[in-house]
């Protein structure tokens, strides 16, 4: 991946706590997993800066490259990859979610 | 078009020991999958890991073919347990 590829998408995600990479935006999703996941974000009462990789397939691709992980959404808070829509799903459930989201920056 | 047995085959070869698979077409169509995995492999790793490790076996799969793939991911011991 090229630098100023990696060094955006850093860019993006130091620049917002909680940002969800996702297949449309956070008022319309393009894609179920992007739904659900927008949807227990919601649900957990996070505020989150969300990126539509349907609008740029720099970073659509990129991003696969950015994790090792080759599907869409994807999540980051404060820095650090969470996970896809299995994974965020099953945190919520377990209630991680929200203590992860809540949880004060150390 | 991908079969089942494509991805069994890929899933098994990438991990070694898988003790339980099941792989589910979720919409008949071939390309959105669902795939339970049980294997001694995810023994102390991450969610975030186990499914890197999927991932990793199914390598150019992912992109193209499999448009979408549900993963659960068990060790031996956690899946006994979520099967109470």
């Amino acid at each position: 991946m090229e630098e100023t590829l990696r060094d955006r998408i850093q860019g993006i995600i130091d620049g917002n706590d909680v940002v969800l990479f996702m297949k449309g935006n956070k008022n319309f999703p393009q894609c179920g997993f992007s739904a659900t996941v927008v949807e227990v974000l919601r649900r957990s009462g996070s505020e989150f800066q969300d990126v539509n990789v349907l609008e740029d397939p720099a970073i659509r691709q990129g991003i696969k490259e950015f994790a090792n992980w080759p599907t869409i959404p994807q999540l980051y808070v404060r820095g650090k990859f969470v996970g896809g829509c299995d994974i965020i799903r099953e945190m919520y459930e377990k209630g991680e979610l929200e203590a992860l989201l809540s949880a004060k920056e150390s | 078009m991908l079969e089942a047995e494509v991805l069994e085959q890929r899933i098994r070869d990438g991990l070694g020991e898988v003790s339980h698979l099941v792989i589910t077409d979720l919409t008949g169509t071939k390309d959105h999958w669902e795939a339970l995995v049980v294997s001694s492999a995810f023994v102390g790793k991450t969610p975030i890991e186990q499914h890197q490790m999927v991932y990793a076996a199914l390598g150019e799969l992912m992109a193209g073919p499999v448009h979408a793939l549900a993963l659960k991911t068990y060790s031996p011991e956690s899946w006994a347990k979520a099967e109470g």
